[in-house]
């Protein structure tokens, strides 16, 4: 069927002329109807996404085709898109229209893909489950039960049940390497500064960035080669060149030394996942990768420091909502600080409300060099660790998360337990570093476990290689959930 | 750790999120969970260590102080909730 093939099978095809975009895009939005009950779309843009299919093949046919021309793909609803909803999962933007795309739209438009929708997110961002979303929870394909983990599930879920072969998401804590792993699919979160946060709508500053999710490593070259790249309207934006991703991926694995932070293979995670974290590294080992032992000491630090850090940045990058300029404005309000309390207090679900919250408590006079402070020098310290295990070592490699999908509802109640989800990924974002979770089998319930791999800033050419060596041997990839 | 309901207001004005006498509750109980967990940085060692305030340290790029963008006020206001003449409309101000 149509829909298994990967993302590159599939701009392939359209430019040999064996499918039209046409066909592709209307299949695409055929099996997203079929589809709903995961609720992995926020919006779903059909006579855009047509009109687009039809101009691509009219491209096609001229025989100019660009990177991705014909290819239908989803966008994380954080990302900016002119004409279309952008609600970053919130009811603060339930009815917000951007008049501009944002840089990484804008570059999948030049590239030819089709953009068939937005995809359901944690509010704001902030969680790692999607159940913060005002629009309702995404159901993980593989288990309806299930979440399909966060911040980015619904395009996690829109990719495992193949209603698009890759989407976009986001990345400040995990958010992109926990539902890869969670959905069974290789998710990469690039180095900060790698790809464009304008018109991304802002979490944490210094920790957002955004990246691919995809069913293996290939595509997930194809789209980072689509997003990544300077951009003087982000002032973050590094000015460097992207190396040629797609054909890095040959690389082979011998000689590359994959550093095993003791840290990561403790007893705090499922034993199930630490066996086939074991058993993919066995396999690289084979192909002639060499393991070492590596320490990163001071990662339990990890948690409480970006829970300070990205809480910080939230409460100062929200504070744009205001229900003065756009997004939701109380109809309940007498005077200026009535409308500014009310609309926040309408407009906020409770996990934005909270992180906010002591975001601004930590930044609060007579608390801020106890917290926040505090917190920037763990970050130093933290990003140390890294430098110092990377002298022995070319990737780091652990569990993306310690346990495999939980059911919905499990956590809701207990933000703290929530925030644990983010222990082997949040101090990848601290650091900066690329950070890539690939699949690596399935556990006993017939849930996907997700092998993580850190590199060093920058290099993101050898975790996609190490990733696709490993899904030539390998089929998890492979694998579709029963029903899609 | 754990944060008293004076404290949950004084934060809640200062983020301006009006918080209801029902919710003062579940907040201070969220709120104190997380400084619980918060708390755990102080285990980590940092003395005289620089704080980093971004990664790689990276510093931001300054660019000639010229004009780049163009005029869109009015594609911007589209998105606002009440405009009149060019100008966002408010309640009245008392201080």
């Amino acid at each position: 069927m149509l829909h298994e093939h990967s993302l590159t099978a599939l701009r392939d095809m359209l430019r040999r002329r064996e499918i039209s975009s046409t066909e592709l895009t209307r299949h695409c939005l055929d099996r997203i109807a079929q589809h709903k009950n995961l609720n992995a779309f926020v919006t779903v843009d059909e006579s855009g996404a047509m009109s687009a299919a039809a101009a691509a093949d009219e491209q096609l046919a001229r025989g100019e085709a660009d990177l991705l021309t014909g290819v239908p793909i989803a966008h994380k609803d954080i990302f900016c898109t002119r004409g279309i909803l952008t609600t970053c999962g919130s009811k603060m933007l339930e009815n917000f229209v951007s008049p501009y795309d944002a840089t990484v739209v804008e570059r999948f438009h030049q590239a030819g893909s089709v953009t068939v929708g937005k995809t359901n997110m944690d509010e704001f961002a902030m969680g790692s489950s999607n159940e913060t979303s005002f629009f309702g929870s995404v159901r993980n394909p593989w288990d309806p039960n299930r979440v399909p983990g966060g911040s980015s599930g619904g395009s996690a879920a829109a990719v495992a049940a193949c209603l698009v072969a890759g989407a976009t998401g986001t990345d400040t804590g995990g958010s992109i390497r926990q539902p890869a792993a969670f959905c069974g699919l290789t998710g990469l979160k690039p180095s900060y500064g790698r790809v464009s946060r304008y018109g991304m709508i802002a979490f944490a500053s210094s920790l957002d960035q955004g990246g691919p999710i995809t069913r293996n490593a290939e595509d997930a070259a194809l789209m980072l080669q689509c997003m990544a790249g300077f951009d003087p309207r982000d002032s973050t934006s590094i000015n460097a060149p992207t190396p040629d991703m797609t054909t890095l991926l040959g690389t082979e694995v011998r000689g590359l030394r994959l550093g095993l932070p003791k840290e990561f293979f403790d007893t705090s995670v499922d034993g199930e996942v630490l066996e086939k974290v074991r058993e993919s590294l066995a396999v690289l080992e084979r192909l002639g990768a060499t393991l070492v032992d590596v320490s990163l000491p001071n990662s339990a630090a990890g948690i409480p420091c970006y829970y300070v850090i990205a809480p910080a940045e939230a409460s100062s990058n929200l504070s744009r909502f205001d229900g003065v300029r756009f997004g939701h404005r109380s109809e309940h309000a007498e005077e200026l600080v009535d409308l500014y309390e009310n609309s926040r207090a309408e407009g906020f679900g409770e996990e934005v409300k909270r992180r906010i919250l002591i975001g601004t408590y930590a930044l609060s006079a007579g608390y801020y060099d106890a917290y926040y402070l505090k917190a920037q020098k763990i970050r130093r310290v933290i990003a140390q660790d890294f430098e110092t295990a990377f002298e022995q070592c070319d990737v780091i490699v652990g569990p993306t998360s310690p346990t495999t999908a939980f059911p919905l509802g499990a956590k809701t109640q207990d933000p703290v337990a929530m925030y644990l989800n983010d222990i082997f990924t949040n101090t990848v974002n601290l650091a900066g570093l690329p950070g890539l979770s690939v699949p690596c089998g399935f556990d006993t319930a017939g849930l996907p476990v997700g092998l993580q791999l850190i590199g060093k800033f920058m290099d993101e050419a050898s975790l996609l290689s190490t990733a696709h060596q490993l899904q030539q041997e390998t089929d998890w990839h492979q694998r579709m959930p029963e029903g899609c | 750790m754990s944060i008293s309901e004076k404290d949950v207001l004084r934060v809640a004005h200062l983020a301006r999120i009006r918080v209801s006498s029902d919710e003062l509750g579940d907040y201070q109980e969220g709120l104190s969970g997380i400084l619980s967990l918060v708390e755990q940085m102080h285990d980590c060692d940092t003395d005289g260590v620089e704080p980093m305030a971004h990664p790689q340290d990276i510093q931001l790029r300054l660019r000639e102080d010229q004009v780049t963008e163009p005029d869109q006020r009015d594609a911007m206001q589209e998105s606002a909730p009440q405009v009149d003449e060019g100008l966002y409309l408010v309640p009245r101000v008392i201080e």
